[in-house]
């Protein structure tokens, strides 16, 4: 049996927008406590990050390295509060771990640490080296003729590096159909470099794409699920930036801030 | 050097399939025996050196040993981040093997130079550095070290030894004991020193393996202190190492490699010998030097 021993959450059970608001309550207490973290870029991903782990990739928090486990990548590493706070939601490490966020005896960085976080697949920071490294673990499942796939959160700014467009080549030539690259289009990248139509690009590489909106869980879902077949998925996920924080929505100056303690009620009210 | 590295990657596709071998569009040809029998394993990946050692990394994350082969700049300067946080900061087994190091490939110019490969990798903690000086010792090296769960850098050059010695990794040769000054040595190097202290009695250290760096073997021969390193990458690359060995003893160290500035003319390798004063009459002198110390 395939999944036999994986977890198996799915995305309709009851309670679940008290269940995400939590997370992002625990996201932001973490920040403020450490007085450091990208919180707008952790919410921009949060519901995709949800659905991915509840119900889409094959995962046990009690065996982090199961071979057969499916593998995620979170590429644009600043995200790091939200890879946090789901995988303490599922279970991974002690959601108390969130409040030692960013300190100097905790394991939890700005940037997560492969070696030091328990379900975290790589350690990425430096844009534009996630997503060709999942490509690498896609690569590596094939020639094993593994049937785990490998998903990838890229950010739009993200893909100004030329190695996401290296990796996008290298996947489709190698048939990497088990890999999927999500790219959390918030257009926060668009006051640098305007990327415009990103499903176009992904197909004129030799990519499947499919346009969501990010925050919609049934679109999420529906885009995720395992379709088989030879050729890499791009789901260009429509996204705002501190979705589920209305100060901190598409504005700039929560790309990389903590709250103080006499912000954190403020904001915490606002939690939708 | 470059035929051997064919030999013996070949052998290690056999009895190891764990091996996966990268190519950034050079040595194509030397492997198509490979691409044959390894098709899944042996991949002329593309010219996009960035997203290859991140794939590289990829594929080490799920227990494959990867090897990525290509030209030096390209390998070590393009992809250098890659290497550092890829496989250094996450501690990943991988081989880097490079041709074409300092001015191999002199015709070609300053882009294709790549004198300052050494210095960089030297700067990734945990990468292990390897410059064989015969095709035989790159065998030996190989094998020894192709799977050990470090990043590892391996300097291919076009010229070599006349022949071989029986290294091993992390260990410097001792060639002779004398009472002069020590003179360190790297790879291809040793035959040059050999010609240029013919007839001295200084004590000469052959190093293939530069990092980790063989501080015992230098200690137990360091004489009274006076040492020349003749090094065929940047004049100065194993100054810190030489220095941190001896540390506590007065030393007279003097340096003599590529010097730290583009060059511009074309030729061959050779003749860059000459301009750098690489020769043996050059290091013979800088010997003669330190015997006045």
């Amino acid at each position: 049996m395939k999944d036999a021993g994986f977890v198996s959450a799915t995305v309709n059970q009851p309670g679940i927008e008290a269940q995400i608001r939590g997370i992002r309550e625990n996201i932001i207490r973490a920040a403020s406590t450490a007085g450091e973290g990208h919180i707008a870029s952790a919410f921009s991903i949060l519901d995709i990050l949800y659905v991915l782990y509840h119900g889409i990739l094959r995962h046990d928090p009690a065996r982090p390295q199961d071979p057969q486990r499916d593998r995620f990548v979170l590429s644009k590493g600043h995200a790091s509060l939200g890879i946090y706070g789901i995988l303490a939601e599922r279970g991974f490490f002690p959601k108390e771990e969130l409040n030692t966020f960013a300190s100097s005896s905790g394991r939890l960085g700005g940037h997560p640490d492969s070696r030091k976080v328990p379900g975290v697949e790589a350690s990425t920071g430096s844009l534009g080296h996630g997503m060709p490294m999942a490509a690498g673990m896609a690569l590596g499942l094939k020639i094993r003729a593994s049937d785990s796939r490998v998903v990838c959160i890229v950010g739009d700014g993200e893909c100004n590096e030329g190695a996401v467009w290296e990796a996008a080549l290298l996947a489709a030539h190698h048939q990497l159909g088990n890999f999927t690259c999500i790219v959390d289009y918030n257009h926060s990248g668009d006051r640098a470099l305007m990327l415009g139509d990103l499903s176009a690009k992904f197909r004129s590489f030799g990519w499947e794409t499919t346009e969501i909106d990010g925050h919609d869980h049934e679109q999420i879902r529906a885009a995720l699920e395992p379709r088989g077949g030879s050729v890499p998925r791009a789901i260009i996920a429509n996204t705002i930036k501190g979705h589920g924080c209305k100060e901190m929505e598409n504005n700039p100056a929560w790309h990389h801030k903590a709250p103080k303690a006499e912000e954190l009620e403020a904001l915490l009210a606002q939690l939708t | 050097m470059r035929k051997q590295f064919v030999t013996t990657t070949e052998r290690l596709l056999d009895e190891d399939e764990r091996v996966v071998v990268l190519l950034g569009d050079i040595g194509v040809f030397a492997f198509r025996n490979a691409f044959k029998k390894h098709p899944q394993r042996v991949l002329n990946i593309g010219i996009l050196e960035q997203a290859t050692v991140s794939v590289a990394a990829g594929l080490a994350k799920e227990g494959f040993i990867p090897l990525f082969h290509s030209i030096a700049p390209f390998v070590v300067e393009r992809a250098f981040e890659q290497i550092k946080v890829d496989f250094g900061y996450q501690q990943l087994g991988g081989n880097f093997v490079s041709v074409g190091g300092s001015y191999d490939y002199a015709a070609l110019g300053c882009s294709h130079h790549c004198p300052g490969d050494v210095s960089l990798m030297q700067a990734v903690p945990g990468v292990e550095i390897i410059v064989p000086g015969h095709p035989s010792e790159l065998d030996a090296l190989m094998s020894q070290t192709y799977a050990s769960g470090h990043p590892t850098y391996y300097r291919l050059s076009e010229r070599s030894n006349r022949s071989a010695l029986p290294v091993t990794f992390g260990k410097a040769e001792v060639i002779r004991s004398g009472k002069g000054p020590t003179v360190v040595t790297v790879g291809p190097f040793l035959d040059r020193v050999l010609e240029a202290l013919d007839g001295t009695d200084a004590t000469i250290l052959y190093y293939t393996t530069v990092t980790p760096f063989d501080a015992s073997t230098l200690q137990q021969h360091a004489g009274d202190g006076r040492i020349l390193c003749v090094e065929p990458f940047y004049e100065g690359t194993l100054t810190a190492s030489i220095t941190q060995a001896l540390r506590g003893k007065r030393i007279a160290l003097s340096s003599m490699g590529v010097p730290r500035q583009f060059l511009t003319s074309y030729g061959h390798a050779d003749y860059h010998d000459r301009a750098c004063g690489l020769l043996p009459a050059d290091i013979r002198a800088r010997y003669d030097e330190l015997l006045h110390v």
